[in-house]
């Protein structure tokens, strides 16, 4: 393979003097007009924009943030979709030494209410309409929050609250500011030093309310350096960011290692063309949490079953092979020529086009981290050639820290250490970390901070153990892992995960801590299973009606058995439930990132886990849910209990 | 917004007097007269068979009313054909979608340009010069104005009998707008949807109608009394042929202030 572009990353030493404003000033100066450092889909067309308008418009932004008032250490936060202003934005908030925050676009307001207040906002950039009227809605209960901004002007023109602002306007008050003072931003930038505070970002908690971690300069490019010394990238490769600026590992690629490698970042045009511009932009570098790449194994497995006879066979055929090399390379063991000549075929039959339509073909790393990825889902992506890795991390260490290698990858451990990282086990099996990019303290909570960072340590509150071949293996949340029967621990996640291989499970929740058996509350996935009812002639009008029908217990049941399988008996489960509703963040029984909040849904449901262990065969359900436009609606029925035959 | 039905303010867009029109011995329009003000949203209501869709079919030129007279921007138009009308600056959508399902979203509002497509046979035949230009020029229109108006960009590829029916009538939408008309007559653009498009669908309208770019003057069909009161600036009722009332105060003694807002719940 032959690339234009150099390999980068030894080129930038981070000193301590280092900041990312520094960084992006020299980069954006060395690449200028001739090299295109983002792009936007927009009116069906990709957009470019050059270092040089990446830069202009920062600085006019930073200089406007500078003239509204902005001082050293002021937060601004930022909500919306991953689009070019949200990143100007949040660069130019840096710039002018302020300290970024960033919410979840899907945020209720209570938690844009919770996160401004306890950030001590004074500033936040919304997108559009939308994004304001949220604002709006809480500017009164935020006494620190002085202006909103906001670039996108679609239903914006019935608006005239004064603390209202649009980007352009910032702009034009930073380009008079620069005619007062020219070298005011360069000024501004050379001030920074590496040990400042960054970013302060809220961590999505299954446990608790979002606390506040500090990040510093210095936290983040080293973070980018660390990840890119094991997996070099081009500043010729694409990038597309479209998970939420609110997530860590978004962070870590667009900034922290976008900065530095200097690749394109490409935005899609809405949030629902996301899967189709990743295909038109193919990208060499991917990190997602594992819930897309569940979301592509489903979109795979669905299509499998809807395709013709001789489609479906040469797909049989291709997976088979696939299977066959990936393990063979799992265990380290040559590939005989024979299976080579037969991966060959299956990559002309089968996996080239289906990488292809996955956005997939040009992928040259493609990680998973954020929450645990089932064994299965993983082998699917290898046996189709994506050279996917786990990666283990957390927001406290700005991104991550524990990554595969090339060539040494296990299914059920998430690798090395990265450079400059260190890893060990405590007493008690808590995951520690060490290393320059773990952060400074939680905002405002010195009691967390005490607990969690203890002489330079990282405690993560995840238990695992290092493996012979030094590969760390998280086991789950501390207080998530169960006891078995038989006295032995146990992951709930690994069984979840497995379950949800199924396509026609979307969520799954297993509980058994010290019990007799193993059940499990499943949320079936309304349009896979739904289809299968329509082609069945199952007639049904809601999804509680779908998922209680005794076919689809008969479906779900299969499914099971195939997840329990080659489990020991005492980790099988023995007993299900299907859930009347989907698992929804806005009622908390979700993180934003979609991890199960263990906790919560067991109060909320303990009629459901009380009957799961008792001998009814039904348990009823007498409950107001609401829906996600605001209506209510009174559900009273009975849940069927199923016994698995095991 | 408020609903005031004085006559007077504004310019006069379309007139429909004395307007009569029976099937057989049925008369379902008996005398109709309305005015629609330019920058305006007029409703209409009534009950199922009042004759609402007769009398929308009779402004666009669907069916010719036997007695009356409709007049646009001061024109008598009895006699012009559904074309001849929307080259005067006017579109509509129907009460069941009628799009073409087998094209894709684009090419159904690609359709809604027809009008303003100047090139000829000759140059067309080729796509060369002037058509591939005005073909750019088109695309760009639809691309700029439309389809992030009406947030379809994620379907703009895909055939429109494939898609759920609240997406084919906001297609629908989109053609009716592609024509850039000055009159837009709805037919119940909400029937069908549930609440999340209607709250969507009444968002459009509502832009289509404030927008500077736009400034479109609706005429609407529609049973949800609470859209149809928090849109309009004024509503008329239809009752089986006749124009009963035009004035808010009668509305609310014929559905009750209450059952306002209870059409959807």
């Amino acid at each position: 393979m032959q690339h234009e572009g150099s390999v980068r990353q030894n080129e930038i030493e981070i000193t301590e003097d280092l900041t990312i404003p520094k960084l992006f000033y020299q980069q954006a100066r060395k690449y200028g007009k001739d090299r295109v450092a983002m792009r936007e889909k927009e009116f069906g067309i990709w957009l470019p924009i050059t270092w040089q308008d990446y830069l202009e418009n920062v600085k006019y932004i930073a200089l406007g943030l500078i003239s509204l008032g902005l001082e050293d250490g002021d937060k601004v936060a930022m909500i919306g979709d991953n689009r070019p202003e949200g990143l100007w934005a949040e660069i130019a908030t840096l710039c002018a030494r302020g300290i970024g925050v960033w919410l979840f676009r899907d945020c209720l307001i209570d938690e844009v209410r919770y996160i401004i207040d306890h950030s001590d906002t004074k500033f936040l950039f919304g997108e559009g309409q939308e994004e304001v009227d949220k604002a709006i809605s809480i500017f009164n209960e935020c006494p620190k929050l002085q202006k909103i901004i906001w670039d996108d002007p679609k239903g914006m023109r019935n608006y005239d609250e004064d603390y209202l602002i649009s980007l352009k306007e910032v702009q034009q008050l930073g380009r008079e500011l620069e005619k007062e003072q020219p070298d005011l931003f360069e000024a501004l930038i050379n001030k920074g030093q590496g040990e400042e505070i960054a970013l302060l970002f809220y961590t999505s908690g299954t446990t608790a309310l979002p606390k506040g971690a500090l990040l510093s300069h210095h936290n983040m490019l080293t973070m980018g350096q660390h990840l890119m010394a094991v997996d070099p990238c081009l500043d010729t490769d694409d990038y597309v960011s479209y998970l939420p600026f609110a997530w860590i590992g978004e962070q870590m690629m667009s900034i922290s290692c976008g900065l530095q490698i200097g690749y394109t970042l490409n935005f899609p045009e809405e949030p629902e063309t996301a899967q189709e511009n990743i295909r038109e932009i193919g990208p060499h570098v991917m990190f997602a949490p594992p819930r897309m790449y569940e979301q592509m194994t489903r979109t795979v497995q669905v299509k499998y079953l809807d395709s013709t006879w001789i489609k479906r066979k040469f797909y049989e055929f291709s997976t088979y092979v696939g299977y066959k090399v990936a393990n063979l390379k799992f265990g380290k063991k040559p590939v005989p020529w024979y299976w080579k000549a037969l991966e060959w075929l299956a990559t002309i039959s089968v996996q080239k086009k289906l990488k292809d339509h996955l956005g997939l073909s040009r992928v040259r790393n493609a990680y998973t981290g954020g929450a645990a990825m089932g064994p299965d889902h993983f082998r699917f992506f290898h046996a189709l050639g994506v050279n996917l890795k786990q990666i283990y991390g957390q927001t406290e260490v700005a991104g991550i820290s524990v990554v595969h290698r090339n060539g040494d990858i296990k299914f059920d451990t998430v690798g090395h250490p990265i450079p400059g990282t260190e890893v060990k086990i405590a007493e008690d099996g808590e995951i520690l970390t060490r290393s320059p990019s773990v952060f400074l303290g939680y905002y405002k909570n010195p009691e967390a901070t005490e607990k969690t960072l203890i002489d330079g340590w990282l405690y993560s509150g995840d238990k695992g153990f290092i493996d012979d071949d030094g590969h760390l293996v998280v086991f789950d949340r501390t207080k998530d892992v169960f006891t078995l029967k038989d006295g032995k621990p146990f992951a709930p996640q690994y069984l979840e995960t497995r379950l949800k291989f199924s396509p026609y499970i979307r969520d799954s929740w297993v509980i058994g801590d010290k019990k007799d058996y193993i059940s499990a509350v499943l949320c079936i996935d309304y349009s896979v299973v739904g289809k299968w009812a329509d082609e069945k002639k199952l007639n049904y009008t809601s999804y509680q009606e779908l998922s209680q029908m005794p076919e689809v217990y008969d479906l779900v049941e299969k499914q099971i058995l195939q997840a329990n399988k080659d489990l020991p008996d005492v980790a099988k489960v023995v007993k299900f439930i299907n859930l009347y509703k989907e698992l929804d963040a806005d009622d908390d029984e979700l993180t934003r990132t979609r991890k199960l909040r263990r906790a919560f849904v067991e109060k909320r449901y303990e009629d459901i886990v009380a009957a799961l262990y008792s001998d009814n065969d039904a348990v009823h359900i007498d409950t107001i849910i609401k829906y996600e436009d605001g209506r209510q609606a009174h559900i009273k029925t009975d849940l069927q209990i199923r016994k698995v035959a095991n | 917004m408020t609903v005031s039905n004085e006559v007077g303010e504004g310019e006069v867009l379309l007139e429909l007097e004395d307007i009569h029109m029976s099937f057989g011995k049925v008369a379902a329009l008996a005398g109709i007269s309305l005015k629609v003000h330019k920058g305006e949203i007029h409703s209409i209501i009534g009950p199922n068979g009042a004759g609402k869709t007769v009398m929308m079919n009779c402004v666009n030129g669907l069916y010719h009313p036997q007695k009356g007279t409709i007049s646009y921007k001061g024109r008598r138009i009895n006699h012009l054909k559904p074309y001849e009308r929307a080259k005067l600056g006017m579109s509509r959508t129907f009460q069941k979608v009628e799009v073409f399902g087998g094209m894709t979203v684009l090419d159904n509002i690609r359709l809604g340009r027809h009008i303003h497509l100047k090139s000829g046979i000759a140059s067309g035949s080729v796509w060369a010069g002037k058509t591939a230009k005005e073909e750019i020029e088109h695309r760009r229109f639809i691309e700029e104005q439309i389809i992030d108006l009406m947030e379809i960009e994620h379907i703009r590829h895909k055939p429109v009998g494939m898609l759920p029916y609240g997406l084919q009538k906001r297609v629908e939408l989109g053609r009716a707008l592609a024509l850039e008309p000055e009159l837009l007559i709805l037919d119940e653009p909400l029937a069908g949807l549930n609440l999340e498009e209607v709250e969507d669908m009444a968002r459009f309208i509502l832009d289509i109608n404030e927008e500077e770019r736009w400034k479109i003057t609706c005429l609407l069909v529609e049973h949800d009394m609470g859209v149809v009161m928090d849109l309009s600036h004024r509503v008329f009722v239809l009752n089986f042929g006749y124009m009963i009332v035009d004035g808010p105060e009668v509305i609310k003694a014929y559905l009750g202030e209450e059952d306002l807002y209870a059409t959807r719940r």
